[in-house]
């Protein structure tokens, strides 16, 4: 009953732009229509996810695809736990795309876009509902492509192809990853369909390679470290509201395949525990650390979400732990701090997105220095800005504590008792801790760069106000983290029933969040602390009132004639931090050029590349470019050529039907004397019954079926009796 | 077989080599249609009574490759104004003294084939391996895009004369579907001869090689 509201919710989605692209270019109903139906289809799709989660999914349901051998789609409390963000972020982008994408300014890549748009929320809830392999790569496929052309919607800038295509090319690398997946699936399970195996049925072997696979091709979409190459330059190019699902949503669905997979394969070692949880601190620290050099705004979000992928992979190792220990309350809190942490990132990412694209909606620049004293402009952003910040940050009272909180208690709980959970604890804790506190740094500068401040230049000045259009949507996702960080205890029974679900293929059963964790105690806190904030401003109100504050420059550094350029810039804010890093972040510093007694003008810049892209993969591409570059001689763009290739290797096939050996025999037998035998000998090689079908290509095979033959031995008529020949279908299968 | 197979067979050879040996590029458009019409008739010749499927191909090859196509290709060679085919890789008498090569090693092969004994004396497989390599030479030895068309047609055409090995148990809308995709590329062809010619002010296709990166 819910599968048919969520499959409904698909179809509207799917086709929610194509009344855009079938209207004239000048009429700008399509984007109200597109609009309006992904509200619906948002709606309808999160009463039936909500379904899912209290466990009305109902049955799977059959599909009749018979070139695949059927397909089936069911929804149970995981697809519906990752349906939630996808409906939600979906209804809302679409809703603030009107303000930031609106037709009458972008009339040719709006249509295209709102379109894509539909196609990619639609891709990812088929992804998350399938049940077979052939309907799961059709959403996946539907989803990367989708995101492709959203991805390039701005094709005219260079930055944006470029952008575009390094993704291309990572989620195609990730597609062959899962279709091998599928394939050696399919071989060991002797079927596509997506249900678990028993325990001790696959062998080590074939459970590790799946893992393997299952980590390249998920984890290129998740963006985890050292696959998280295409991430940044993707979300930093790609229109603010795709970032924000993109980021939110689209990489969660990396996160979800290898959820699913983990349920699929019910024993997994616990080596691989370990594994994501090494790559989770890994993917968390890195992803924090080249965010702080960051100067751009939309990229240094971007790496946030490297960041956070990290946190919610470390979450997963500890359940993935405990599931292969038998340690129950490993799983609740490690799964559950990683669903929380998925809910709880498509929540404040897509905010914080949003908010990006408001400053450069008016500003028109991502360049966090060229901004600054927005907060005085934009209140409602910069306050929206504000509350995602605090709450990426992982602080009480929003909804990123809870879920550092669950983790952070996950794995101080495997320290007591087992050597190996010390060692995740050894590991985990302080990383989480560092986490934080870097993430906190990071936010301090992106906040007190952009809204806090003098404005840096002239368009930073004349910013005013987005439309409510932009603010609407913020303001669900500011009240969304708020409950989440206040009310913990109302998200508890989605996580119970996702867990339980995960946990379903082994057999054990899980132990509900409430009874590990006192959740009732984080709203108290929760309250106590906004009820302390509320009081400060209350005094600071009261007192204001009293003194009558001056008002005068931020960062007036002490000098007498203070000017805007004399702020901390963002480099220079993160300057002391990421010099005590820079063994891993290089940050690549260009001094100014000062040469002559009275120096010119110049200029001085400093960025941080990334990790992998610009310092191993496009010096790798490029070595292999140089080492091919002989290749060119056969690749002139003439089709004369290419048509003389295909001349050759015909020949060369022809040339292997040729019977060298008969000539060969025939001319050294005329030399001993036997021409009557050899030809006949010849004649038989030439022929013989069967062999030949191995060989020749199919158009011989039609004339030599096996009828043929016996026409052929009885003289008959071939022509009449082939008509009827039963071999012809094969011949051509 | 009938008595006028092989005949029509031994023509469309030669109209290869014609094809391959002229440089007025209104010629080789008649030779091919001419062939094209021929090869059109074969399956009306095929022992047995006619079926209507037979019918209907041959009778569709006939008016496409005879009539429709070439008239296309001539109007489309009136409005680009050009009348011969200059500078091939290899020179026309070269060019005919390859066809001739191709057609005598086509016979050889053919002959070396375990075919049906109803095969065995027939030109079909040789003509037809002698075609599509014409339309090879054609290809690989000619600039012009409208002589490359005329290549891809003689190629389409042996792989034709192959398929009267089969026409009884190929069905019908295979050929059909052929038909069209020949009709449907020659169609296509013929507009981008228009838009080479207007953007690079010649026919020749090598200059396409600059749109490579």
């Amino acid at each position: 009953m819910f599968l048919i509201l969520i499959l409904l919710a698909v179809a509207v989605a799917a086709l929610s732009g194509l009344p855009g692209i079938l209207l004239r270019r000048s009429d700008d109903g399509g984007e109200r229509i597109s609009a309006i139906s992904m509200v619906c289809a948002a709606c309808v799709g999160l009463v039936g996810a909500a379904g899912g989660l209290l466990g009305y999914g109902g049955k799977p349901l059959a599909l009749v695809w018979p070139a695949v051998g059927g397909g089936s789609v069911g929804l149970d409390a995981l697809s519906a736990f990752f349906l939630v963000p996808v409906f939600l972020i979906g209804g809302l982008g679409a809703v603030y795309g009107l303000g930031y994408w609106p037709h009458c300014r972008h009339p040719v890549s709006g249509r295209r876009l709102r379109f894509f748009w539909g196609m990619l929320v639609a891709g990812m809830a088929l992804l998350v509902v399938a049940r077979h392999a052939m309907i799961f790569l059709l959403g996946w496929e539907i989803m990367a492509l989708s995101a492709f052309f959203l991805v390039t919607a701005e094709g005219h800038r260079i930055a944006s192809r470029q952008a575009g295509w390094i993704y291309l090319i990572s989620t195609h690398v990730s597609v062959l990853a899962l279709f091998a997946l599928f394939a050696i699936w399919r071989h060991v399970t002797g079927s596509f369909a997506m249900t678990p195996v028993a325990p001790q049925t696959l062998g080590q072997g074939v459970t590790a390679l799946c893992m393997v696979l299952v980590l390249v091709g998920f984890g290129l979409k998740a963006g985890v470290m050292p696959l998280h190459f295409w991430l940044p330059g993707a979300h930093a190019n790609a229109p603010s509201h795709v970032s924000a699902i993109m980021s939110g949503v689209v990489i969660k669905t990396g996160v979800y395949g290898m959820i699913r997979w983990s349920a699929l394969l019910p024993d997994v070692p616990v080596a691989w525990g370990a594994l994501i949880l090494l790559l989770g601190a890994l993917s968390g620290v890195l992803g924090v650390l080249f965010a702080l050099g960051q100067h751009d705004f939309k990229r240094l979000l971007a790496y946030h979400s490297v960041e956070n992928i990290g946190i919610i992979l470390m979450g997963f190792g500890v359940a993935l732990l405990g599931r292969a220990m038998n340690r129950p309350e490993w799983v609740t809190l490690g799964f559950g701090a990683c669903l929380l942490h998925v809910w709880n990132h498509s929540l404040f990412k897509p905010l914080l997105f949003f908010c990006a694209g408001a400053v450069m909606q008016v500003t028109g620049t991502r360049q966090m220095d060229r901004l600054g004293g927005l907060a005085k402009r934009m209140p409602w952003t910069a306050a929206a800005f504000f509350v995602g910040a605090v709450a990426i940050c992982g602080l009480p009272p929003l909804n990123g504590f809870v879920s550092e909180w669950l983790l952070y208690l996950g794995l101080l709980k495997g320290a007591v008792g087992t050597a190996g959970g010390a060692l995740a604890a050894l590991v985990g804790v302080p990383t989480l801790a560092l986490i934080g506190a870097l993430a906190l740094a990071c936010f301090v500068k992106v906040m007190g760069t952009v809204f806090l401040g003098a404005p840096r230049t002239q368009s930073a000045a004349d910013a005013r106000e987005v439309s409510r259009l932009e603010l609407v949507p913020m303001a669900v996702l500011v009240a969304g983290c708020a409950l989440i960080g206040v009310f913990p205890s109302a998200v508890a029974f989605a996580l119970d029933a996702a867990t339980g679900c995960w946990l379903q293929s082994t057999g054990a059963t899980a132990i509900p969040v409430a009874q590990t964790v006192p959740l009732g105690v984080i709203s108290l806190l929760a309250l106590l602390l906004l009820a302390c904030v509320a009081g400060i401003f209350w005094r600071m109100r009261i007192k204001e009132v009293v003194t009558a504050a001056r008002r005068s420059l931020s960062w007036d550094c002490g000098y007498a004639r203070p000017d805007a350029r004399m702020q901390y810039t963002a480099g220079s804010f993160a300057r002391t931090l990421v010099l005590i890093f820079r063994g891993v972040l290089r940050p690549a510093d260009h001094p100014p050029q000062v040469t002559k007694l009275f120096p010119v003008p110049t200029r001085a810049y400093s960025h941080v590349d990334d990790a992998v892209l610009d310092r191993v993969l496009m010096p790798a591409g490029r070595k292999v470019e140089e080492g091919f570059a002989w290749f060119h001689r056969f690749h002139r763009g003439l089709t004369q050529h290419y048509v003389l290739y295909v001349l050759v290797i015909l020949l060369i096939l022809m040339c292997t039907l040729f019977p060298f050996k008969n000539l060969f025999a025939f001319v050294f037998d005329r030399r001993g004397g036997g021409t009557s035998v050899c030809s006949s000998a010849g004649k038989q090689t030439l022929a013989p019954p069967g062999a030949p079908r191995a060989q020749m290509p199919y158009t011989y095979m039609a004339t030599l079926s096996p009828g043929n033959q016996a026409a052929h031995r009885n003289h008959g008529r071939p022509f009449t009796e082939r008509a009827g020949t039963p071999a012809l279908p094969t011949a051509y299968a | 077989m009938s008595n006028f197979f092989n005949p029509i067979l031994v023509v469309v050879l030669l109209l290869n080599l014609f094809v391959l040996g002229t440089s007025r590029i209104t010629s080789v458009i008649r030779g091919v249609a001419i062939q094209g019409a021929l090869i059109g008739m074969l399956p009306l010749l095929l022992p047995g009574h006619v079926s209507r499927g037979a019918f209907l191909m041959a009778v569709l090859t006939i008016v496409l490759k005879g009539v429709v196509i070439p008239v296309m290709m001539n109007r489309a060679l009136r409005d680009v104004e050009i009348k011969r085919e200059v500078e091939p890789v290899i020179g026309f008498q070269a060019s005919v003294i390859l066809g001739a090569l191709g057609a005598v090693w086509a016979l050889l092969f053919a002959g070396r084939l375990p075919l049906t004994e109803a095969h065995a004396d027939s030109l079909v497989v040789p003509a037809s391996l002698a075609t599509v390599l014409t339309g090879f030479i054609l290809l690989i030895t000619r600039f012009k895009a409208l002589t490359q068309v005329m290549g891809y047609l003689v190629l389409e055409n042996g792989v034709f004369i192959f398929g009267m090995l089969l026409v009884q148990a190929m069905p019908l809308v295979v050929e059909m579907g052929a038909l069209l995709d020949l009709f449907v590329a020659v169609f296509v062809i013929c507009i981008i001869v228009n838009h080479i010619n207007r953007a690079f002010s010649t026919l020749d296709t090598r200059q396409l090689a600059s749109l490579k990166e």
